[in-house]
């Protein structure tokens, strides 16, 4: 047997060191100010949690977290899944999976700004300078406020942006595994009489489950963070708050560290559930292997 | 012009003999603003002179990103000399002993400057900070072209401002153009309203208390205020696009809608600043006849017609000799003379010449704030950053349709 000697530290060493100075640190830190005043010297106990669950604009920032998090991981995992499959079938592939993943080379802030011409809003007198409302008074409606009808209305149009930006994403990610599916496995089950319908959900389905997994929890955490569209677009207001949204006001702004660093712990304990469900999959994974 | 240049002179020498006492050398420094193109320009060129002069570099950071200034603060590089856009943040500054204050100049500052203005700058009674490029919020702009058309007469009480109001509806016209948006900042046009309004209504001393939250939010004064505002905003019968357009219109393109043909509204309310916004974009009007302004009416006539504005507090972070010689040569009147010639900037200095503003309408905008029977800063650049936004978004969510007094419970909570 191998005896043990300490040369293993020599080899994880530095990597420890570095994910301990720019890791460890900042989160250990952040804890720390979280029960920290607004300077970051003083203390002042659970405030800033209490702060964070009890006030108005918090809570309308939870709840539309909540809102992004299930609408936005929804539909761009399904939509990519439907996409990825269906473009599977026709000839002009690859010109139509292109123009979808094109939003991806678009920044969030560029993103925001496109849509926030898109949604402009002109009042029905005149000319409409706004995409979306020239499309709607042409057949005869009233010009719509996209970005002020709460609470609906507007949280799902910002949610479209992110959507439009993801989309393709998820689908090439999901159609490369899709076109990894030996295609004998799916003739043989057609021969043998399945529908369509069967062959996706019995075979195709199940054989992409973890590929979908990883779609889902990486646009989960992507969409925990949401910070730059609301930002651009809205800034919170009209009811379309979100936490990270907050969390810049709370520090940049008004340089209350307490608070900020309250939300943050809260966000990062809202991602750890995901991190060890993704974790304890891939080592199922590997355990296969 | 000449007079101009001698006035320079004589600035610069000033400040070349006090450099040259001076004792630590530091030959570079960096000034910081929330400045647009043209105002930062007319800046620089005077930095120039003074480069040139004193043998000084400096570095200039324009920007709107006030989270800059944070940044840098906190990672202990902040600039020599930062020009705020808000009172309040100065007073904060001062609080967490950033800030270096002004006692070596002091008596140039009171040479140049009224008291009011003297006051703003001080802070538990140390002057920190003097103030350039100001402008008056009390203003309503119209065109002087249209009001002859249509046969509309300027109105000089809050009254007739309502009767020219329903005057105009009755025309089958919409009167007011208003747009809260703003980016970040969205809803700040609408506390200058509301401000305004504090200042007709509550009078200066109530404005005061307002200010230093002396009274609460939930204040039947502050209440009133709000709803003066509202039987113009939320009437969708007065503005442009009902509140919908008032929320999702910049304020910058929303005075446009006075000069289109035909025009879309008659009125507006917004700072002197906004001139160059609509000129920008209307290269054509010209002053006096396309466009004029008035002065926000009285509402009760004993309050008289108090005057509110903006501007920005030149503060400095360091107390080296060359940030001292800026310091000086950025107060003395020749320098915003120059600034006062070439952008229209409002000088608070006294010792500025109205002969160097470009137009009448700047003359009699710089004449307004030095008349008014009282004059108060902005409110919301006066409380803290957290407060003063809480009160943007008051404004967005009253104007959104939201319960006046759940609005004001809000922000009472804010503090």
């Amino acid at each position: 047997m191998r005896k043990r000697g300490f040369s293993h530290w020599l080899y994880i060493g530095p990597a420890l060191a570095i994910l301990a100075f720019f890791l460890v640190y900042p989160t250990v830190h952040t804890i720390i100010l979280s029960f920290g005043d607004k300077t970051g010297e003083g203390l002042s106990g659970i405030a800033n949690y209490r702060f964070v669950f009890t006030n108005r604009a918090m809570q309308t920032a939870l709840r539309n977290n909540l809102l992004w998090v299930v609408v936005f991981t929804a539909v761009t995992v399904g939509l990519g899944l439907a996409m990825a499959v269906l473009l599977d079938r026709v000839r002009y592939e690859r010109i139509a999976k292109s123009i979808i993943f094109l939003p991806m080379a678009i920044s969030f802030v560029g993103s925001g700004v496109i849509w926030k011409f898109v949604y402009a809003f002109r009042p029905a007198t005149v000319d409409q300078i706004g995409l979306l409302n020239g499309i709607v008074v042409a057949l005869g409606g009233e010009p719509v406020g996209w970005l002020i009808e709460r609470p609906w209305i507007n949280n799902f149009a910002l949610i479209f942006v992110a959507i439009w930006i993801w989309t393709g994403f998820c689908m090439v990610l999901l159609s490369a595994t899709y076109k990894g599916i030996p295609k004998s496995l799916l003739e043989s089950a057609r021969l043998d009489g399945a529908s369509e319908w069967q062959v996706f959900w019995r075979i195709s389905f199940p054989l992409m489950r973890s590929t979908i997994a990883v779609a889902a929890t990486m646009m989960l955490i992507t969409v925990l963070k949401i910070f730059d569209i609301v930002y651009v677009m809205t800034n919170g207001n009209f009811g379309t708050e979100v936490i990270a949204n907050r969390m810049y006001k709370e520090m940049f702004q008004f340089r209350n560290f307490g608070r900020a660093s309250a939300i943050a712990v809260v966000l990062l304990l809202a991602i750890i559930p995901v991190m060890i469900f993704n974790l304890k999959r891939f080592r199922e994974q590997e355990a296969i292997r | 012009m000449r007079k101009l240049g001698v006035g320079l002179l004589i600035g610069l020498l000033s400040v070349v003999l006090f450099a040259a006492v001076g004792g630590a050398q530091q030959r570079s420094l960096v000034l910081m603003g929330e400045m647009a193109d043209q105002e930062a320009a007319a800046i620089e060129a005077t930095l120039e002179s003074f480069e040139a002069a004193t043998g000084i570099k400096v570095e200039t950071i324009w920007t709107r990103d006030p989270a800059l200034l944070t940044t840098r603060i906190e990672a202990g590089n902040p600039p020599d000399i930062v020009l705020l856009p808000k009172p309040g943040q100065m007073v904060s500054l001062v609080e967490e002993g950033k800030l270096k204050d002004l006692t070596f100049m002091k008596s140039q500052l009171e040479e140049d400057y009224g008291q009011a203005w003297l006051d703003m700058g001080t802070v538990k009674g140390t002057i920190y900070g003097f103030y350039i490029a100001v402008s008056n919020k009390s203003m309503v702009w119209y065109s002087p072209a249209q009001f002859a058309a249509r046969g509309y007469e300027v109105p000089t009480t809050w009254a007739e401002l309502n009767a020219l109001s329903d005057q105009i509806v009755a025309d089958g016209e919409t009167p007011w153009a208003i747009g809260l948006e703003s980016g970040g900042a969205t809803g700040w046009p609408g506390t200058d309203w509301i401000e305004d309004i504090m200042l007709r209504t509550a009078g200066a001393a109530v404005y005061d208390q307002w200010v230093a939250h002396d009274i609460a939010w939930t204040d039947p004064l502050i209440k009133t205020a709000f709803e003066y505002f509202g039987d113009i905003v939320l009437d969708p019968n007065y503005v442009f696009g009902g509140t919908t357009g008032a929320l999702t219109t910049n304020f910058g393109d929303s005075p446009n809608e006075l000069f289109v043909d035909p025009p879309n509204a008659y009125l507006h309310h917004q700072a002197s600043f906004i001139e160059s916004f609509f000129t920008a974009d209307f290269p054509n009007l010209v002053p006096g006849i396309d466009y004029d302004w008035f002065v926000t009416p009285p509402i009760n006539e004993a309050l008289g017609t108090p005057a509110f504005g903006g501007g920005n507090v030149v503060v400095t972070f360091s107390d080296s000799a060359e940030a001292q010689a800026l310091m000086r040569y950025l107060a003395s009147a020749a320098v915003q003379e120059v600034w006062a010639a070439r952008v229209g900037y409002i000088s608070a200095n006294k010792n500025v010449s109205p002969n160097v503003y470009p137009s009448d309408i700047v003359r009699g905008i710089a004449d307004s704030l030095v008349n008014a029977s009282a004059f108060r800063f902005d409110a919301s650049d006066l409380m803290s950053e957290e407060i003063g936004a809480a009160f943007w978004k008051a404004v967005v969510d009253y104007v959104g349709g939201e319960d006046l007094d759940a609005v004001l419970e809000d922000m009472e909570a804010a503090y």
